[in-house]
């Protein structure tokens, strides 16, 4: 060994080696942003974020709420961001769904049954997304035109969209009724999980979180029908008018292509997910149950469910976290959703670097928050005793 | 009625069977149910597929459509469309062997004898060497063929192989410095591995096909593919570091106290005793992270490249072809099929071959 003694200090060396990698990481971040600012500055681009409340001029294909090309960018964004989240929900909530369904029919013991799932899953897991998504949109876009629309109970489908029956509410009031649903929904999971309510009754805590519920649904009801222009009918029918469909309620393909693939290809990790939970809870636990005299009605909803899902869900968090990115696919088949929204915007207005900005922002948003409230979920509901799993 | 009273034999299977198909009432249904649409998937795939369809180049839509079943003759007139891209139509023969080769690259990093750092690295730094000259062309006569033209099948694999040969290596140095015994490098590392994996891929591959190019200086921009490259690398890297660290978290602390105490160095511990044992631990879920890394190739159509998905939606999107949209995706389908479920097979076949000798309760 040669040189100076403080070269082989450790402290020295851990001041220098940690104050070096950040240094190094600085450095990085501040050439990038310098060269792009000198790029940015000869293509007369000025940073900044005054353009958040110009008007964009162009038109966006999906929204909740009413858009128009003379709104300013942030409400683009909001909408867009908007469509993420409502795209995510529908699209986790198919996915549990049919994914349990699934995941039922693998780890049951009728064998015709579990074929079927492990068919299910062998295709829908194995193939990409992008590839599912293609092919429904297609589908989709081969449906025959409006003039010859095939009807079901009241709907129509014809290349154009799904024609719905709708209620002749506002998009407004709709947005209200549906917030007021939330509202109650959180309170309830609120109640339920906080700690401050460990030490309450269960009973009376269930009674409370089913009240919360109750309070929300007839908050939105309340709203539909303040929301109602009483001149109007109550329900619009979707019918034929010449060419074109008149009423109802129309969903774009682009949407219907998106939520069918986001929810079967969901459905298909989810329901491993759920096998590999049902089979984590031991044999003798079930076993147990049946001793007791329990029915197998009880044993399943009782004993073998709440142990499973508490093995499944840390893995679910990821998947759910995964499932709501994968929503920006839609820029594939144009369907408005977030990233679409930044990558318009960038096209028309040229700010990118604040896009990206926000386009990080909004998923380091999305993502971290459904991760905190899963895993407070979690934590909630883990048994005494046994090791917490959580992960972000 | 005798020998159904006998313990095992024939007999007892055939009780079983009948309990677990005819058991009770819903057992039955579900039987029954799950019987009929698994027949109904089958006849439907049988007739539409071979008995009513046509195969053959000199089918058309007319024809097609009076048998009723698939059109098979649009794979057998655009297979080289479906699978090349606009690659130059003379100089197909070079993309097929470029496939061959990245084929081989796999097939032999799933033999058991070629696991070492060193084995490993050169076949797959060879098989992209090979593979690149046998794709861009220029010398030994090969005529040179730009990255823009390429497409198909040995672009996505290209791809594939490109991201696991940047993202590896990445990937080792991510999950290095997270755990590295200084907080600072550890908690920054950490921060930067969580930001990319909440981030959506396309994103991060649409900002490094658009936005990166203001932000670099002009001889590092280099093509849109390489750029787009590093991206998919990059996101392959920061989900296979935590892979990785769920393997060092299964060693057990002595073994690098032990390599300590015998005096190693950080390299030789971290080289020789902890990589590999994490390597070993984490080999199913890495499988399963190359599987997901194989199948998000196909997202760089959004950027604009023709890559095997691609270029079956153009085969199809000529005005002769456009009712045939399912033959094209069912045919690519089989391809990510075949590659996929492969893969994923193995990655089964090893996990239960590394489960033999110490089997969990």
């Amino acid at each position: 060994m040669t040189g100076p003694s403080f070269l082989r200090s450790r402290a020295f060396r851990r001041v220098t080696l940690q104050a070096g990698f950040v240094a190094g990481l600085l450095l990085l971040v501040l050439a990038a942003t310098l060269t792009a600012r000198t790029n940015l500055a000869t293509q007369g681009l000025t940073s900044g974020f005054d353009f958040l409340w110009k008007s964009t001029g162009w038109e966006m294909n999906f929204s909740l709420l009413p858009t128009t090309t003379a709104d300013p960018y942030w409400w683009y964004l909001l909408m867009g961001l908007m469509n993420t989240l409502f795209m995510g929900t529908l699209g986790l909530a198919g996915a549990s769904v049919l994914g349990l369904v699934v995941g039922l029919m693998r780890s049951g013991r009728n064998p015709a049954a579990r074929l079927l799932g492990t068919i299910y899953i062998e295709i829908f897991r194995n193939l990409p997304l992008i590839l599912q998504l293609f092919f429904w949109y297609a589908m989709a876009n081969a449906l025959p035109a409006p003039r010859a629309s095939i009807a079901f109970g009241g709907a129509l489908i014809n290349a154009r969209g799904l024609y719905l029956p709708g209620l002749m509410v506002g998009p407004g009031t709709v947005a209200l009724a549906v917030l007021s649903g939330l509202v109650g929904l959180g309170l309830a999971i609120w109640v339920l999980t906080a700690r401050r309510f460990n030490r309450v009754e269960p009973r009376g805590q269930r009674r409370v979180a089913l009240l919360a519920v109750l309070a929300g649904l007839i908050g939105a009801g309340v709203f539909v029908v303040l929301g109602h222009d009483p001149a109007d009918a109550w329900v619009t029918l979707p019918a034929l008018q010449g060419l074109k469909i008149d009423g109802g309620f129309r969903i774009q393909p682009e949407f219907y292509a998106l939520a069918i693939a986001i929810t079967t290809y969901g459905a298909a990790y989810v329901g491993e997910i759920v096998r590999g939970g049902f089979k984590s809870v031991g044999r003798g636990q079930m076993e147990a149950a049946a001793a007791l005299g329990l029915s197998s009605w009880h044993i399943f909803t009782r004993v073998r469910l709440p142990l499973a899902f508490r093995a499944m869900l840390p893995i679910l968090i990821n998947q759910y976290v995964w499932l709501i990115k994968a929503t920006t696919l839609g820029i594939a088949v144009g369907f408005s959703d977030f990233f679409m929204v930044i990558a318009s915007s960038i096209n028309h207005s040229g700010q990118t670097f604040e896009f990206i900005g926000i386009l990080m922002a909004g998923f380091l948003l999305i993502n971290f928050s459904l991760a905190a409230v899963l895993n407070r979920l979690n934590r909630a509901i883990a048994l005494k005793g046994h090791q917490t799993t959580g992960s972000a | 009625m005798t020998a159904s009273s006998l313990p095992g034999g024939q007999s007892a299977r055939l009780r079983r069977l009948r309990r677990d198909y005819f058991g009770s009432p819903l057992a039955v249904l579900m039987t029954l149910l799950s019987a009929a649409v698994i027949a109904w998937i089958g006849w439907f795939l049988l007739d539409w597929g071979v008995i009513r369809a046509t195969f053959g180049a000199d089918g058309t839509q007319e024809t097609c459509v009076a048998h009723g079943g698939a059109c098979w003759s649009v794979i057998a007139v655009r297979w080289r469309v479906i699978l090349f891209g606009i690659y130059p139509y003379e100089e197909q023969w070079r993309s097929a062997l470029a496939c061959v080769v990245v084929g081989v690259v796999i097939l032999l990093s799933c033999l058991p004898r070629m696991w070492s750092f060193g084995r490993l690295a050169l076949v797959w730094v060879l098989g992209t060497v090979i593979f690149y000259t046998l794709m861009r062309g220029g010398v030994l006569g090969l005529v040179p063929v730009n990255e823009q033209q390429w497409g198909g099948l040995p672009l996505t694999l290209f791809i594939f192989v490109a991201t696991g040969i940047i993202g590896m290596p990445l990937a080792i140095g991510l999950a290095l410095l997270r755990r590295s015994e200084y907080p600072v490098i550890a908690r920054v590392t950490g921060w930067i591995i969580d930001t990319i994996r909440s981030l959506p891929l396309l994103s991060i591959l649409f900002t490094c096909a658009i936005v990166l190019p203001f932000m670099l200086p002009g001889f590092l921009i280099g093509e849109k593919l390489y750029r787009v490259l590093f991206g998919a690398a990059l996101f392959f890297a920061a989900y296979q570091a935590e892979i990785i660290r769920g393997g060092f978290q299964g060693i057990p602390k002595g073994q690098e106290e032990a390599a300590k105490a015998l005096g190693l160095t950080y390299w030789h511990r971290t080289f020789r005793i902890v990589l590999p044992q994490a390597f070993r631990l984490a080999l199913p879920a890495t499988i399963n992270q190359f599987v997901i890394a194989f199948m998000e190739t196909s997202l760089i159509v959004v950027v604009g490249f023709m890559e095997l998905l691609a270029a079956g939606n153009t085969a199809f999107k000529t005005g002769e072809w456009k009712f045939a949209y399912a033959e094209v995706y069912v045919f690519i389908a089989a391809i990510y099929f075949a590659f996929v479920f492969g893969l994923s097979r193995y990655g089964a076949y090893l996990e239960a071959r590394m489960n033999v000798g110490h089997r969990k309760d």
